[in-house]
């Protein structure tokens, strides 16, 4: 690989030069971005009408979330972005050892969201505050009831989250990948677009979080009703 | 965003041996090189053959519901099956037919030859587009296979979330999976408009085509994913009854009108803007005139696509949204009507005085011109509350968006295939049947869908399979209508095979037009668009017609 200017290595056959190349995809993930602000926001806006018009149920279920662990998961997403970040300045200084050192930090501290995820919907599954025929809500005596409009919370809260998994997991075998494209050198500081633009939408999932964290956990923090977090 | 496509193997060069010009036709020959062609053209003519499909399929349920509406008895179909049939009439041609159609096939084959570039900017995710394309469409055939889908188009809960007893779920699945193709190809023009424009293009050269494929992805973009989330949510409904449409569990059915008609509504525009860029570019061709009004025409494709996204509610007056609402989208719905008049206006002003003929694209787009009008303006009729609250829910509806969505779109389409048809195959079609056909369509089009508008003023409901005698008359001739209507397309799509083989070898511009595809690239272009090594530079405007140009391109011969 030379290290001229105006390499040429990894330019595809329709563009004229590697800046174009970049424009074109930075502004492509940009789009893409938006497209799934749009896909999110459909979620917000839903969240939006139910919260008010049951904001009592909402904080009465939110309660049953545990604020520490969405805390805990809250802290490494930041780092994770932190570690992405530094990916990408790495792949901006050609260094290939700090790019493989910043995918690995990344997709480490991204399977550990996930893995605490785990639990939590694991503790949900076992409380039955998965939506559906199961679905039951703890009264003011702690009796189960169905069908309460709690139910429209959880509804919410797994359709959220599991998106937001879900892209999560997607992000983790895109990295899996990128981290092979690392080791064979096939980054060089001419052409790092893909770290980049990964980047980018490893943020972006990580502020959906940041909005999803308090709409979701803090909204019953101090309301005070039984069955709070244990 | 992977960018990193390697260079498939440049074979085009001027000549073969055989003296037999490569072109991005015989670039290379077998199934898998059009299977894994990342070349925008070859995808264009995937898609054509696979929207052509679905338009045949789509128009099959068609026909099949107006032979049940011959007559007043319900004596052909169980209403169950016709609900069926007018649901996968509508599924199939919005999705699988109008979306894709001009955006798709021309959009894919124009968009990067306008630009003046080798191809779109990421052509792997185009070439991806068409097959999740596919799969949506092999999955929405299966539920039509196994029994089908009665809900409607619209899947409205809690019908389709709670009661339906068909294959909702595998629709929603299928209609999901579609999304995204449409997603893609929006994606994939707008960074190329933005990025991959030739030195010189610059956005107010840009044929007027651009901006309505511009416009179109911009909503394509923004709206598709709201349909996406709220199909899911629809669909996590309808399986384990989350309860987030269902009133017995404090959810809200009309959240789900609301959710759907933020993307369908904009869907609507998704069909008719592209349509719209393509009536500019046979305009201005067939009156050999500077197009009248170009910056306006411009910006009312965007200003079309930003209305479009804020008068969904328009859909909604009976389902008890607030009257204030109503209000609000009532008058900005009156207020779209502003962008179209603007181009149906300026398209007149460059008629006037043009030299103009009456070529097959042009009798499209004359009929265009005068169908979208009558559609357009009804639409303005159902913008009026109270108007709304009479004809609601019946066939004065149905023929207003037939007239906007075949009048408009599919004229549109057609317009343009027989204007491109010979840069895209490089063989014309026959032209005096070609201009007899677009006849028989325009006629059987007005036969078949004048009469409901009578029927739904008289207040024949939509979507029954029988109806009270005194409709009869009026539904015979729309029946009769449509039989010619079908017979007009079938007669067009027959001549065009036809002419793949048998059809007159066509030159560069026969048309004598203006425009990188046709002054630039040969008929049909190489597999890189323009000729080897030739590097686009634009110096003027578009359209820049002088009224002394000699009809017939003898200006610039195409090599043989
Ligand atoms: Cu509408």
């Amino acid at each position: 690989m030379s290290d001229h200017a105006h390499s040429t290595v990894g330019l595809a056959h329709h563009f004229d030069d590697l800046e174009q190349q970049k424009e074109s995809g930075t502004l492509g993930m940009w789009a893409f971005l938006i497209t799934e602000v749009l896909f999110f926001g459909g979620l917000f806006g839903a969240y939006a009408v139910y919260r008010s018009s049951y904001p009592d149920a909402f904080m009465r279920a939110s309660a049953q979330l545990d604020v520490n662990l969405g805390g805990i998961n809250t802290i490494v997403l930041i780092v994770s972005s932190l570690t992405m970040a530094l990916a990408v300045y790495a792949a901006q200084k050609g260094s290939k050892g700090g790019i493989i050192a910043g995918l690995v930090g990344t997709w480490v501290f991204g399977a550990a969201f996930l893995v605490v995820k785990y639990f939590e919907y694991k503790h949900k599954w076992e409380h039955h505050l998965i939506p559906g025929p199961n679905f039951l809500f703890p009264d003011a005596h702690g009796v189960g009831q169905h069908g309460t409009p709690e139910q429209l919370y959880f509804a919410l809260y797994f359709a959220m989250t599991g998106m937001h998994a879900f892209h999560m997991i997607i992000g983790l075998v895109i990295l899996v990948w990128m981290m092979k494209k690392a080791r064979r050198g096939d980054f060089t500081v001419h052409n790092y677009a893909l770290v980049e633009n990964f980047g980018l939408y490893w943020h972006f999932v990580d502020i959906v979080w940041i909005f999803l964290f308090p709409l979701l956990y803090l909204i019953g923090a101090h309301s005070g009703t039984p069955g709070a977090p244990h | 965003m992977s960018s990193t496509v390697l260079s498939p193997s440049a074979k085009a060069s001027p000549s073969s041996p055989e003296g037999e010009r490569k072109t991005f036709l015989n670039a290379d020959y077998g199934w898998k090189s059009w299977l894994f062609t990342v070349d925008h053209k070859r995808i264009a003519v995937l898609y054509l053959i696979s929207i052509m499909v679905f338009f045949l399929i789509g128009g099959t349920f068609a026909l099949l519901m107006r032979a049940e509406l011959l007559t007043a008895k319900g004596d052909l179909f169980e209403a169950e099956t016709y609900n069926k049939l007018f649901t996968m009439h509508g599924v199939v041609m919005i999705f699988f037919f109008l979306v894709p159609s001009i955006p798709a096939v021309l959009g894919n084959f124009l968009v990067p030859i306008m630009v003046g570039t080798k191809d779109l900017a990421f052509p792997k995710i185009n070439l991806l587009s068409w097959y999740i394309y596919i799969v949506g469409g092999a999955a929405t055939l299966f539920v039509a296979i196994t029994g089908g889908i009665d809900t409607g188009w619209t899947f409205y809960a809690p019908y389709s979330s709670t009661y339906a007893n068909t294959n909702v779920a595998g629709t929603a699945v299928a209609v999901f999976i579609t999304g995204f193709s449409s997603i893609l190809t929006g994606l994939n023009f707008i960074v190329t408009i933005h990025k991959m424009r030739a030195p010189g293009m610059t956005w107010f050269r840009m044929p007027l085509f651009l901006w309505a494929q511009y416009a179109t992805s911009l909503i394509m973009v923004l709206g598709t994913p709201v349909l996406a989330i709220t199909i899911v949510l629809l669909g996590l409904e309808r399986v384990f009854h989350i309860g987030i449409f269902d009133p017995a569990l404090g959810g809200d059915p009309v959240l789900f009108q609301h959710l759907f008609w933020f993307y369908s509504h904009p869907a609507v525009y998704i069909m008719i803007l592209p349509g719209m860029g393509v009536i500019s570019e046979i305009i201005a061709c067939f009156s050999k005139k500077r197009m009248f009004g170009y910056h306006f025409i411009a910006f009312s494709s965007l200003a079309i696509a930003i209305f479009g996204f804020v008068v969904w509610g328009h859909h909604m007056f009976v389902s008890g949204q607030s009257a204030y609402a109503s209000f609000v989208f009532s008058f900005l719905t009156m207020l779209v009507a502003i962008p179209s008049a603007v181009k149906v206006f300026n398209w007149t002003a460059t008629l006037y005085k043009g030299q103009v003929s009456l070529e097959t694209p042009m009798l499209y787009a004359l009929g265009f011109i005068g169908l979208f009008t009558i559609g357009g303006l009804t639409g303005v009729f159902l913008a009026v509350m109270g108007l709304d609250r009479h004809v609601h829910d019946t066939y004065f509806v149905v023929a207003h968006f037939h007239y906007v969505m075949v009048g408009g779109m599919v004229m549109a389409f057609m317009g343009g295939m027989h204007f491109w048809w010979s840069k895209m195959f490089g063989r014309k079609y026959p032209e005096w049947i070609a201009q007899f056909s677009s006849v028989v369509v325009f006629v059987g089009f007005n036969f078949t869908f004048f009469p409901q508008f009578l029927l739904g003023y008289m207040g024949m409901p939509r979507r029954y399979h029988q109806y009270n005698a005194e409709f009869e008359v009026l539904n015979v001739l729309s029946s009769a209508g449509a039989s010619i209507l079908g017979t007009g397309f079938l007669m067009t799509i027959c001549y065009f095979i036809w002419s793949l083989k048998w059809g007159q070898v066509a030159e560069r511009n026969p048309w004598g037009a203006k425009g990188l595809e046709w002054e630039r690239a040969p008929s049909p272009p190489p597999t890189f668009n323009f000729e080897d090594g030739e590097r686009i530079v634009v110096t003027e405007d578009a359209y820049a017609y002088t009224h002394e140009e000699p009809h017939g391109g003898s200006l610039q011969e195409a090599r043989k």
